[in-house]
């Protein structure tokens, strides 16, 4: 199936207006005060944040709300190597490199009306690199020489770096395919976020770069296999590296980026078109955190980052927040009285004749426990509310999800999020 | 999952023992430090507290060690900015960084065991899941792509130090809910289909208190109805629902942890060290302090 274009500018407007109009009406305040105006203009929006703050979970329930909110075609796009999404997506068999899209009956099924359409994936590092290659080798022979150098299995199966750029390529390929009106991308977790921002650049840089070329010189002179890094043994460069990684090591390297060069142009083009991309008004940056110090302090550095690399900086997620109420005198006066009146609660309880009730002592007991648990709470609630208050470089769109009862592993659960997202309603 | 505040309780504990303790940052947050109350620290050890120095793993700074203090070669000065140097080669020949990471953590063991270090206990406040195998397997995937040269030399060392159950242990910090306790299950299976290096504890953080008896479930929810809210309202103030409402949370989360701690225990046979959610204000070394007795008190020392 080839799925037909994004949807024009003003059909999505009108669908958002139909969408908007076929809900209960949240409240003109939270309307505004959601990601729905963000999302409306946008075309791609990137999650960043550090691990464990639920960014994945942030990344599905937009694409979810946006799909249901906006309307048109929505892609969450994962770059986590762990396979969470596929899960809360009600997606068996999990997510790959080509999207999939969430069955309209399993989303009806959870009481979820998506006016659009909501689509999956997740990147395979090796398949993309792969896709790359043959894409931009002059030849077959060049792409196969390139497919079966050692160096380049290596690269692409096993290490982390090379995630990043192929991520970056992988949103530009998806982007400028033109199939989604709106792409959500989940990054990694860690700090290696921050490469993947810088990776495009680095890619260009570095296949541009004098080191590159200087580092190929025997080969591009001697022919393919003609010379031999001996002849630059006198350079000092070599020598080093040849000590460090043995001369096979560094022949393969040279070979490997030999025939990368023949793709140099098309790469380099391509590396600083994505750059463009998360560049261009049409892409938004969010950053996800808890109100915990450490995911905080993360936080903080990713705006920094963005901030720094002049990098839109839409809205600042805030997941898994405790209620307000939690920091509520009233709550801590109740919470006393619970302790402090236990003998005439239980006593009034006990008199409205529920047969739960009718033990005094158990539930004098129940009520310390019930204002130990609330203290414990506000504890960590009034901690939150301190954490939030010292917030630095927090962009005007700040959203929280609420702490709920339960894990979030299926629809229902991220379109609570979703609401919570885009109406600032979710309870 | 909270693997700083582990990390440092650990080092706390191991420190108030009596040993010297070099605690490694790989990914540079500067939280461990926090824990100790310490400014921030870099590629040289400091010592933060009593018994415990912290570095942070720096490639480059690693690069640069490494070059000269395995290689002696003079014309390290001589090659230029030593910088672009360290571009070409960790963007070129994939898994340096990881290498680099690695190699400098075995190398303080190795210095220590060999009486040149003075550490007992090197803790490593290791990345994230996705990419601690990609870090941990480098040497293994560097020694098969490099048959000759130091670095083949290097990996050899490395790779049995780290298999050496004697020596080295993988430990993984989780937390009891959903996708922190599947990507643990993950992360242990490809350890043990990807690595040679043996597997420790599991620390299971952040374990919530049971709220509730058995029987006390029918009370609670009478509680939470009609008329009891009533009442509570009128004997307790308006402020009664917020702590009906928030026994309802600790309740429903206690819960949901239960599933998946049981999961947990089903899929993964390593021991566990149980630690409790804390319900502190500060992050400095308080809490560092309660982990470490916590921790203390599931290892019965």
């Amino acid at each position: 199936m080839a799925p037909p274009r994004r949807t024009s500018a003003p059909a999505r407007r009108a669908s958002s207006r139909q969408a908007r109009a076929g809900r209960p009406s949240p409240g003109a305040r939270s309307r505004t005060a959601g990601l729905e105006p963000l999302l409306a203009a946008k075309e791609v929006v990137v999650f960043c944040g550090s691990g464990g703050v639920g960014k994945t979970t942030v990344a599905a329930a937009t694409a979810l709300g946006a799909a249901t909110h906006l309307g048109g075609r929505v892609l969450v796009l994962t770059v986590d190597p762990a396979k969470r999404l596929a899960d809360a997506l009600g997606l068996r068999g999990g997510l790959g490199n080509v999207e999939r899209r969430v069955s309209p009956e399993i989303l009806a099924a959870a009481g979820i009306e998506v006016r659009g359409e909501l689509w999956a994936a997740m990147l395979d590092t090796k398949q993309s690199w792969d896709a790359l290659v043959l894409r931009h080798s002059p030849d077959e022979a060049t792409a196969y020489r390139i497919l079966e150098n050692p160096l380049y299995r290596n690269i692409t199966s096993r290490f982390v770096q090379s995630h990043d750029y192929i991520a970056m390529e992988r949103l530009h390929e998806l982007h400028s395919a033109g199939r989604y009106d709106l792409i959500v991308v989940d990054t990694p977790p860690t700090r290696n976020a921050i490469d993947f921002l810088d990776a495009p650049q680095r890619m260009a840089e570095f296949f541009g770069g004098r080191l590159l070329r200087w580092l190929t010189v025997p080969y591009r002179i001697g022919g393919r296999r003609g010379a031999r890094l001996v002849n630059l043994a006198s350079r000092p460069f070599y020598q080093v590296a040849d000590r460090i990684l043995g001369s096979q090591f560094l022949e393969d390297i040279a070979e490997f980026f030999v025939n990368f060069q023949s793709m140099y142009d098309g790469f380099v083009e391509r590396a600083h078109a994505v750059e463009r991309l998360l560049h261009d008004r049409r892409t938004t940056f969010a950053v996800v955190a808890t109100l915990e110090s450490a995911p905080l302090q993360e936080a903080e550095f990713f705006l920094a980052a963005l901030a720094e690399r002049e990098l839109p900086i839409g809205a600042l997620v805030l997941n898994k927040t405790l209620s307000t109420a939690l920091v509520e005198p009233a709550g801590e006066d109740a919470a006393r009285r619970f302790v402090d009146d236990a003998p005439a609660i239980a006593g009034a309880l006990a008199l409205t004749g529920e047969p739960a009730l009718a033990e005094v002592a158990r539930t004098e007991r129940l009520l310390a426990t019930l204002a130990e648990s609330y203290r414990n709470f506000s504890v960590i609630a009034k901690r939150e509310a301190e954490l939030r208050s010292e917030l630095v470089g927090a962009p005007d769109l700040v959203l929280t999800v609420p702490q709920t009862d339960a894990d979030v592993h299926d629809l229902r659960g991220l379109a609570a999020i979703a609401d919570a997202l885009f109406l600032g309603a979710a309870r | 999952m909270g693997k700083s505040t582990v990390t440092a309780g650990l080092a706390h504990l191991a420190a108030q023992r009596g040993k010297r303790v070099l605690v490694v940052e790989v990914d540079a947050k500067g939280d461990l430090t926090d824990l100790f109350e310490h400014a921030r620290v870099g590629f040289e050890p400091v010592e933060v507290a009593r018994g415990i120095s912290v570095m942070t793993i720096d490639t480059e700074a690693s690069l640069r060690e490494y070059l000269k203090l395995n290689l002696r070669v003079p014309m390290v000065g001589r090659i230029g900015p030593i910088a672009s140097m360290f571009d070409f080669v960790a963007n070129a020949a994939p898994g340096v960084k990881e290498i680099l990471t690695i190699g400098k953590i075995g190398w303080e063991v190795r210095e220590s065991i060999e009486g040149r270090a003075p550490w007992d206990l090197v803790i490593v406040d290791a990345a994230a899941s996705g990419h601690v195998i990609a870090q941990l397997g480098a040497p293994q995937a560097i020694g098969g792509l490099v048959s000759m040269g130091s670095v083949s030399d290097q990996t050899g060392w490395l790779q049995a130090l780290l298999a050496d159950p004697e020596i080295t242990a993988l430990n993984v910090v989780v937390t009891p809910e959903e996708m922190p306790v599947a990507e643990t299950i993950e992360l242990i299976a490809r350890v043990r289909a990807e690595l040679d290096v043996p597997l420790g504890v599991v620390f299971v953080n952040r374990v919530l208190p049971e709220l509730l008896h058995r029987a006390d479930e029918a009370l609670f929810g009478a509680l939470a109805e009609e008329p009891a809210a009533a009442v509570l309202r009128e004997k307790a103030g308006p402020g009664a629902t917020s702590v009906i409402e928030a026994g309802r949370l600790a309740v429903a989360l206690r819960r949901s942890r239960a599933g998946h701690l049981t999961r947990l225990h089903e899929a993964i046979d390593l021991p566990k060290v149980y630690l409790p959610e804390l319900f502190v204000r500060s992050a400095g070394i308080r809490v560092t302090r309660l982990i470490a007795e916590a921790i203390g008190d599931e290892l019965g020392i």
